[in-house]
């Protein structure tokens, strides 16, 4: 976006003025993020930068952080505990959600605007109300303080977002396909599996993404539902900043954010991928 | 109507045929009325008519996506009516094309084959026999998006004939190209349906589509088969002001039936000028009718006339040269929108406007008509 010859000079003000002021919008979002990660190299159990990491010396960091939380137990099992419920989860967000969302794509579903609400409304309810209200309906079904309990509760807030990312990739989904293979004499089965996934599985994917990324954040359910043996790496985290305050916290917080960024950078590249296919396909 | 004679059934011959097909979508309006058709083995059938006419619908319900309201859709003698698409063997083009963009054209193709659990090496060879008979050989490693629309349009006709269906039906397949890639393709449908002596079900809105490639047309207008003819049946004998009017081009004149004789008649034309026609579905003396002849049919000659037929004063109101012919629109009995094409022979008149003529016509060429409502 260059700035035409007959620019006056209160747009050439503005125009400048305009990318400042996005600069400060993008710093205030990423620099609480960004500035974690050299602070997880501390070689000092501090939470400011040292004068030694001020001048760059090699003395003034280190991987003690790192080894900690990859050793120490407090943090592993967190860990794995994290590895072992947002899987699931997602696996199951993913199966629920596509569904749901083919589903409600057929034009004759009726009441489609109200299922659709109800099916996206743990995305819009207060994460607190939510979990308190599984945790009194778990409870009654003894599924409070259990694996499959986490793992449910999980499920049900990531299944908006697989809902919502292939009902979109629905939208450009030729229906005269599914008609082509129907005539080829495909069934349903095989049209669903051998044209309609492949051609909507960047919205798949990217749905349950989205619902890793939910369950393997997401601290508030958790602590309501989970028992105190699962705790996962965000109820550690929590409570690790309540109690003994240690920069072990950045280093798991920077290998959070590298994993989100891994993830996202990949919905990325599906999404390219799947314009790529569709902006080739005929309209 | 003589038509009525091939839309009734007749034994042995019917390979597919439509019978007291009605459709609604809504439950109140009919989008198809009452449709009687039966297409013997062989034949490439189009269904003709102005978009929305129902041909579509008629199309998918041969195929199966949309249920007939009421009535029976018989394929080789048998009720169709509750067997779903995949289970029909009807081989269908689509007008958007619809392969498969995340498969290669050689994948697109042997998509029907594998559902039909052939072998690899036959596979192979089919798609292989399929490719080169829409002359696109070479392209098989290709994706659907790295063709032109042309391209795509004969893998599209390839995928639908590589599992050998006796019924292709095509929607509209030519719509998206340009006139030169239309005709070839055509041309090429017709040579392949020809050769594979498949039955072809046809749906264009285009009249000179319809009236070079098939053996017979249906022409569809609000639901119903307006004509059901052979294409110069259709074009010289068009039943009703409709397909008049949409087949071609066609002077116009309004009328009153004064005489009928046999298949001679004399109209009044609203001017007070009489003319001669021949009566097709005019019934009675004082019938209101319309006029319909054929612009290259319109005599200039008097001596190429029948003695004593009559004749029509015009005006030449404009004289366009147009190569092969000469188009020239005249006022004839206060219509000024006549038209009369004339060969662009070393002999031929060019006439100049402001000049007065007299036109005439063979009566078997001025058909009198149904007046449209409204006239
Ligand atoms: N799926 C549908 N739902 C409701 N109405 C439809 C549907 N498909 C077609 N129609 C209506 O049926 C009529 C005939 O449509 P169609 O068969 O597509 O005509 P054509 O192919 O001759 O243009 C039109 O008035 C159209 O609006
Ligand atoms: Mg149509």
């Amino acid at each position: 976006m260059s700035l035409p010859v007959y620019a006056t000079p209160l747009q050439r003000i503005w125009h400048v003025a305009f990318r400042v002021l996005c600069g400060l919008i993008f710093f205030f979002l990423v620099a609480p993020i960004l500035i974690i990660i050299p602070l997880s190299f501390n070689a000092q159990d501090f939470f400011t930068f040292t004068p030694e990491m001020l001048r760059l010396d090699p003395a003034g960091f280190s991987l003690k952080h790192y080894d900690d939380f990859f050793n120490n137990p407090d943090w592993r099992l967190p860990l794995l505990n994290s590895l072992a419920i947002a899987p699931v989860a997602m696996l199951i967000s993913v199966g629920l959600g596509t569904l749901a969302a083919i589903g409600l794509s057929q034009s004759h579903v009726p009441f489609k605007g109200a299922i659709m609400a109800i099916l996206i409304s743990p995305m819009i309810v207060p994460l607190v109300i939510s979990a308190a209200g599984m945790y009194f309906f778990y409870s009654r079904i003894g599924l409070q303080g259990t694996y499959w309990g986490v793992v449910l509760a999980h499920a049900a807030l990531g299944t908006p977002f697989v809902i919502i990312t292939v009902t979109a990739t629905l939208v450009g989904f030729d229906q005269s396909l599914t008609r082509a293979a129907a005539s080829l004499g495909a069934g349903p089965l095989r049209t669903f599996f051998k044209v309609q996934m492949p051609l909507i599985l960047p919205g798949v994917v990217a749905g349950g993404l989205f619902a890793f990324i939910t369950s393997f954040d997401e601290v508030v359910v958790v602590i309501f539902l989970g028992a105190p043996g699962d705790k996962t790496l965000p109820w550690q985290m929590f409570t690790g900043l309540r109690e003994q305050i240690s920069p072990t916290i950045l280093a798991a917080a920077t290998v959070l954010v590298t994993v989100s960024a891994l993830l996202l950078i990949t919905l990325e590249i599906l999404r390219r991928r799947s314009e790529r296919l569709r902006g080739l396909s005929p309209n | 109507m003589a038509e009525e004679g091939l839309m009734t059934k007749t034994d042995g011959d019917e390979f597919v045929v439509f019978d007291g097909v009605q459709k609604s979508y809504d439950g109140t309006t009919l989008v198809v009325k009452d449709l009687n058709l039966s297409v013997p083995k062989g034949e490439f059938l189009t269904m003709l008519g102005p978009s929305g006419s129902g041909k579509t619908t008629c199309l998918m319900m041969l195929a199966g996506f949309e249920t007939a309201t009421s009535g029976e859709i018989r394929l080789q003698g048998r009720n169709i009516n509750t067997v779903p698409p995949h289970k029909r063997g009807i081989g269908m083009v689509f007008q958007n094309y619809a392969l498969f963009p995340h498969m290669s054209v050689a994948e697109n193709l042997a998509f029907p084959l594998e559902v039909r659990k052939i072998g690899k090496s036959e596979r192979e060879q089919k798609v292989r026999r399929a490719l080169e008979m829409v002359q696109m050989g070479d392209f098989g490693g290709r994706r659907p998006a790295q063709l032109s629309g042309g391209q795509q349009q004969r893998i599209a006709l390839a995928r639908a004939l590589v599992f050998e269906p006796e019924l292709v039906l095509m929607d509209e397949p030519l719509g998206a190209l340009d006139k030169q890639l239309r005709e070839q393709m055509q041309f090429e449908i017709t040579r392949i349906a020809h050769d594979l002596g498949i039955t072809v079900v046809y749906v264009t809105h285009d009249q000179t589509e319809a009236l070079t490639m098939s053996d017979r047309v249906a022409v569809f207008n609000d639901g119903r088969i307006q004509q059901l003819a052979t294409p110069s049946d259709l074009y010289e004998h068009p039943a009703n002001s409709f397909v008049a009017q949409f087949i071609g081009e066609n002077n116009r004149l309004m009328g009153t039936v004064t005489r009928i004789q046999g298949d001679a008649c004399i109209v009044r034309l609203d001017s007070g000028d009489e003319i001669d026609a021949k009566p097709v579905n005019v019934i009675r003396v004082g019938d209101r009718t319309q006029i319909s002849i054929r612009p290259e049919r319109v005599e200039t000659n008097k001596d190429r006339l029948r003695d004593g037929a009559h004749t029509l004063q015009a005006e030449v109101l404009e004289f366009i040269y147009m190569g092969d012919i000469f188009r020239t629109r005249l006022r004839v009995a206060g219509h000024d929108d006549f038209i009369i094409k004339t060969r662009n022979a070393p002999d031929q008149i060019r006439h100049q406007p402001g000049s007065m003529i007299d036109i005439g016509w063979l009566p078997d060429d001025c058909r009198a008509l149904d007046a449209p409502q409204g006239t």
